[in-house]
């Protein structure tokens, strides 16, 4: 990670704020991920997607969400982890997701179960380690320990934005 | 009552620009020398009308500029002057400056004076070239603002009224008493009747009027504003006002003492710091934050350097009217009512003016008497007065306009809440694009339509209470569905129809640019358009003009010939360019027609070759070589001008009008000319869809880009080595594009005869999509898949369909893109056509070289028949 | 309170007469033309007519003089929206039947004040 990144994470960390912020955290693979609960719109079980052509197999499809067209995301296939089939605990995290210059987009994330709501400050954020796990450091916000496990906080907005997506896209084309 | 013009202005500004369109138009039309009156009398009304919304809206700069053009045009409408080709140019830039006036006002911007100035001379001097007398009108209008008050004062503070209406004054409407009623508001009066013409009961015509009056008013009102009470039936009365010498009141106003303008020291001041305006501009907003850090959020919405300009402006017009005072109380009460908006309350001004003196006096040094700074307090002072009688009372929000709370002058909260109706009016004003303007007969019909739906639910609600269905109830209840299925649609169709407009609307700005653009290209070119009153969507209307007019400009420019070229040629020495407009299936269908020089084939393709667009072997038909136009970064003009050679090409405007989902092609004959046609949808929201399937996967193609749909003949199936398969169809080699493959699916069979070809046209090329089964034709809701991903090559978007799934539209054009890469190489994995390698001829190359090989790995891997099927 | 047509071709006018009309607690029919303004006056009795003079279809004048031709308007007030140099405009609406006439431009306090006097 170089100097650039961090300087980002360090201006993350001070938008957050001082005060604490609740997490929804969510098992993949054995570990526990938090994002922000605020950017959780709502959590349902899987169902079936349309599958769209020509996209990353980590892009499941989309589904009607309420009348708009929501792409999921299979996390697991995200992080090049193991893949898994659905079981009951399987469950779509939908997420607002925001990033500069674009408007706000919604997207459902599949993940392996949701666990619990933690009140984490910011304060008890560590840097991410360049620690070599199948999540790229990049979409990390930070690291922090509740009850003794590790919860690792997801920068939903980077891991999710257009040009992140398109960058991904052509990764996997080539 | 107070009520807040604004919120007029939204609808006034539309309607204005409506009404330049209409001049704009109307004055092309205009045959110079044998003008149509009633021509004339729309460009009247459209700038009357102008004129009457801007004088009653408080935007006195539009009222004032678009006087002296109705002037003119009223002596035409009256044939007082001749409808000239300069009169005619001169409008057509008023308009234009009316426009920018008008936008300026509109996005609260500083109006261009100087434009503004050059326009109004160019109107006065052509209003005062041949008619005469006309300078004196138009001061005769601003001096009537001035009647009224001041004159005839009777000495005695009393006046005598006699008044006799006329026989039939009631006739008219009006009413003798209403009038003595209103008389009494001036002052106090005494009323004698004279009934000595009444004739006999037998002989009064009851809507006569026979009677008289004397009135004795006690009022130290002018002659003038009693006339002003009799003014409607002036000519229908006898009416004599005379002083009256009963009792006498002192009733003189004396003129107070009121400060006024030191005319002549204030311009030699002003002229004196002329040269250094802007430092002075600079230093008065420098001291003014660091003194007043209050007054700040007041210019949040600017920058400072507009802020200082319009500081100069501002000062230039005040000193510059002084010596009209009526000009000047009209610009400064316009002033006031933005400064209004903006926030500023009485203490601002204070503050305004004693930095303003400070910044002077700085600045001037010696010249700074104590005649000149008496002098400017007091014009500053008057000046402030001025604007603040501007100011429209605001209700309900007492404690923000109060200048005299305390509040005033804590720093930080004030301005965040006096800034607020600033913000609020500039986005009443700026929204004006958001509305639409709806004819009253949709409406009505949607209202029919809503009505019938009412019925219908009516009608299937007996259902509910029933205790259980027969069979004679199932009749019923079918015949309910039904008549609901087509009230439905019906409310559908209405409900669309709300958001189409005629496409006149996207027209009418060609006369005008044809007009500029003949002029500046020296031809001589004829526009003519039709099916203006062609319906099409408001955001594809909207979309639509951009590309309409790099089309038309690059038909005038590149198209057209100069007249010695089409006289040479044999043709008229007038060009022709027609816009056509008509309905097709769903489509709205625009052409752009011109009897120009044509397409010129041999240079396209040597262009074309020398880029390496195409390759020297490749036989394309002339179609074909005409649409390389369109290829990104192409362009055949020797020359590039500056009226189509502005770096936009070709290659943007089929972007674009691929955006809206539509498709441009060219037909062009050498010699003879060119037709562009655009082809869009109706509307961007609601398609006809045929549903297919491939494998488990439903998609939907768009009803009307499909031309038909086959079962497949082995022995049409051609493999062309490095285009793939083609069908026979007729006499048509039409390129297959098996979706299972392009899309990396599973079908049931991929086995050409065993499943469907849908042949699709796109962009005037056809393709043949191998499906597996076609379902049913239903009118999908268009879903956007970039609201939350991102455009999917291939694909146009998707649907929800009855069972609340998602379906994919596919994108015909794009497919067709897609096969271009799709077929040329059938062994690879599709996905990689995503990749943005497009232009990139030498890739393409490289990898047909590949083909052959991978053509034969594959008819020895066995597993995709179709080409081998043939071979 | 009383019933009133307000005729203009513009749009931001009308909206602002029937905006101050129904301020003051009038009703208010709107027409963009003189022949729209006559078939609804042929439709309902109103108890005041206030026009502008430049329409297309039909202008204010004739409005006025068909207006005035019908039994039910004999006496009814009908006003012009006249701008201030149309003096000629002034001569031909009252020979035509106007009541009177509003001068343009005004502003909503006018037009009560005015209106006050025919109601």
């Amino acid at each position: 990670m170089n100097d650039t990144t961090q300087n980002e994470h360090s201006i993350d960390l001070m938008s957050v704020g001082n005060d604490g912020n609740q997490f929804l955290t969510f098992m993949l693979a054995g570990e526990e991920y938090g994002v922000d609960i605020l950017r959780v719109q709502e959590i349902k079980g899987w169902d079936t997607v349309t599958k769209i052509p020509n996209t990353p197999e980590y892009i499941r499809g989309v589904i009607n969400l309420r009348g708009t067209i929501v792409p999921i995301i299979d996390l697991r296939l995200r992080f090049n982890l193991e893949q898994l089939d659905y079981g009951v605990t399987t469950v779509v995290i939908v997420v607002k997701v925001v990033s500069d210059g674009e408007k706000e987009r919604t997207m459902g994330i599949v993940v392996d179960a949701v666990s619990d709501v933690y009140n984490i400050s910011s304060d008890d954020f560590k840097e991410a380690p360049d620690f070599g796990t199948a999540v790229d450091t990049d979409y990390v916000k930070g690291l922090s320990t509740v009850n003794e496990k590790m919860v690792i906080l997801l920068d939903i907005d980077h891991m999710c934005n257009s040009a992140e997506l398109k960058v991904i896209d052509s990764i996997a084309e080539s | 009552m107070s009520i807040d013009m604004t919120q007029f202005l939204v609808t006034f500004y539309e309607e204005s620009f409506e009404g330049l369109e209409i001049m704009e138009s109307e004055l092309l039309n205009l045959d110079v020398g044998a003008a149509d009156a009633e021509t004339i009398n729309t460009i009247f009304r459209a700038a009357h009308s102008i004129k009457g919304g801007s004088g009653t809206f408080g935007l006195n700069a539009v009222a004032s500029f678009t006087h002296v053009m109705e002037t003119l045009l009223d002596e035409m409408r009256d044939g007082k002057r001749d409808v000239t080709q300069e009169g005619v140019e001169i409008l057509l830039s008023s308009v234009d400056v009316l426009r920018e006036m008008l936008q300026s006002l509109r996005d609260d911007l500083p109006l261009n004076h100087d434009a503004i100035s050059v326009a109004q001379e160019q109107l006065d001097n052509l209003l005062n070239g041949s008619a005469n007398n006309e300078r004196e009108q138009v001061n005769t209008v601003t001096d009537s603002y001035e009647q009224g008050t001041g004159s005839n004062i009777s000495e005695t503070g009393c006046w005598k009224i006699y008044f006799n209406p006329n026989r039939d004054m009631y006739k008219t409407g009006n009413d003798a008493v209403r009038i003595i009623r209103e008389l009494e508001e001036l002052g106090e009066i005494e009323v004698r009747v004279d009934t000595s013409s009444l004739p006999g009961l037998d002989d009064i015509e009851s809507e006569d009027s026979y009677l008289s009056w004397e009135i004795i008013l006690k009022s130290d009102t002018s002659e003038t504003d009693i006339r002003e009470v009799f003014a409607w039936v002036e000519d229908e009365c006898d009416l004599i006002i005379s002083p009256y010498s009963g009792d006498v009141g002192d009733t003189k106003k004396s003129s107070e003492n009121k400060p006024e303008l030191n005319v002549a020291v204030l311009e030699k001041s002003f002229d004196a710091l002329a040269p250094q305006a802007e430092a002075l501009a600079a230093r008065f907003y420098e001291s003014l934050f660091s003194n007043h850090p209050e007054v700040k959020p007041l210019f949040k919405n600017t920058t400072p350097e507009k802020q200082q300009a319009k500081l100069l402006a501002a000062l230039k017009l005040v000193v510059g009217s002084l010596k009209n005072p009526e000009a000047l109380v009209k610009s400064l009460t316009e002033m006031g009512a933005r400064h209004q908006a903006y926030g500023a309350v009485a203490e601002h001004y204070d503050v305004v003016a004693s930095t303003l003196i400070s910044t002077m006096k700085e600045l001037a040094g010696d010249l700074w008497t104590s005649e000149v700074n008496t002098a400017w307090q007091d014009a500053l002072g008057i000046i402030a007065g001025i604007m603040l009688d501007a100011y429209q009372p605001v209700v309900a929000s007492g404690q923000q306009s109060q200048s005299t709370t305390p509040k005033a002058s804590t720093p930080t909260k004030q301005p965040a809440n006096t800034n607020k109706p600033a913000t609020e009016s500039r986005k009443a004003s700026g929204s004006g694009e958001t509305s639409i303007r709806v004819s009253i007969d949709k409406v009505d019909e949607l209202i029919n339509t809503v009505g019938e739906l009412v019925i219908t639910q009516a009608m299937l609600g007996q259902f509910g209470e029933l205790e259980e269905l027969d069979n004679s109830h199932l009749d019923t209840l079918r015949d309910g569905l039904s008549q609901l299925e087509r009230n439905t649609r019906e409310l559908q169709e209405s409900v669309m129809r709300i958001r189409m407009l005629p496409i006149s609307f996207a027209f009418q700005r060609f006369p005008r640019l044809v007009h500029d653009l003949s002029s500046q290209l020296g031809k001589k070119v004829e526009l003519k358009m039709s099916g203006e009153q062609t319906e099409l969507d408001k955001t594809v209307m909207e979309k639509i003009g951009d590309p309409l007019v790099h089309l038309v400009r690059n038909s005038m420019d590149h198209g057209i010939e100069s007249p010695e070229k089409r006289i040479a040629a044999g043709k008229s020495e007038m060009g022709l360019v027609h816009l056509d407009a008509y309905h097709q299936g769903g489509n709205i269908v625009i052409e752009i027609t011109d009897d120009g020089g044509g397409l010129n084939t041999e240079k396209i393709l040597a262009k074309a070759r020398s880029s390496g667009l195409v390759s020297a072997d490749d036989n394309l038909t002339e179609d074909q070589v005409h649409d390389l136009i369109f290829q990104p970064g192409f362009s055949t003009a020797d020359q590039v001008s500056d009226v189509s050679g502005r770096g936009v090409g070709m290659d943007v405007v089929r972007r674009n009008i691929r955006s809206l989902g539509g498709t441009v092609d060219v037909k062009s004959k050498e010699g003879d000319g060119s037709t562009f046609r655009i082809r869009l949808p109706l509307t961007l929201a609601i398609l006809d869809g045929q549903l297919i399937r491939v494998g488990t996967e439903i998609y939907i193609i768009p009803l009307v880009s499909i031309i038909e749909s086959v079962q497949v003949h082995k022995d049409k199936v051609n493999v062309i080595s490095g285009r793939g398969e083609v069908y026979k169809l007729r006499d048509d080699y039409i390129p297959i594009v098996r979706l299972y493959h392009a899309f990396g699916l599973t079908a049931d069979s991929t086995v050409l005869d065993k499943g469907l070809l849908v042949v699709v046209e796109a962009e005037g090329h056809k393709v043949a999509l191998f499906v597996d089964e076609l379902l049913a034709q239903q009118q999908v809701v268009i879903k956007s898949l970039e609201t939350n991903y991102k455009k999917v090559e291939g694909l146009s978007g998707a649907t929800i369909l009855g069972d609340g799934t998602v379906a994919l539209i596919l994108d015909v054009v794009g497919l067709y893109e897609l096969s271009k890469k799709v077929t040329t190489h059938p062994g690879l994995n599709l996905s990689s056509s995503g990749s943005s390698e497009d232009g990139d001829i030498e890739e393409i190359e490289v990898e047909e070289g590949k083909l052959d090989i991978q053509a034969t790995n594959e008819s020895s891997s066995n597993e995709d028949s179709g080409g081998e099927a043939v071979a | 309170m009383a019933t009133i047509l307000a005729v203009d071709d513009s749009a931001s006018m009308r909206q602002m007469v029937t905006f101050t009309l129904k301020g003051a607690g009038h009703d208010v029919v709107e027409a963009c033309d003189g022949k729209e303004a006559l078939d609804k006056a042929k439709g309902q009795q109103f108890d005041l007519v206030i026009s502008d003079v430049n329409m297309p279809v039909m202008d204010g004048i004739t409005l006025i003089k068909e207006l005035r031709a019908l039994s039910e308007y004999k006496f009814t007030p009908l006003l012009m929206l006249t701008t201030e140099s149309g003096d000629d405009k002034k001569a031909q609406g009252k020979t035509a039947g106007a009541t009177g006439w509003i001068v343009k431009p005004f502003n909503p306090d006018q037009l009560l004040a005015t209106i006050k006097k025919v109601l």
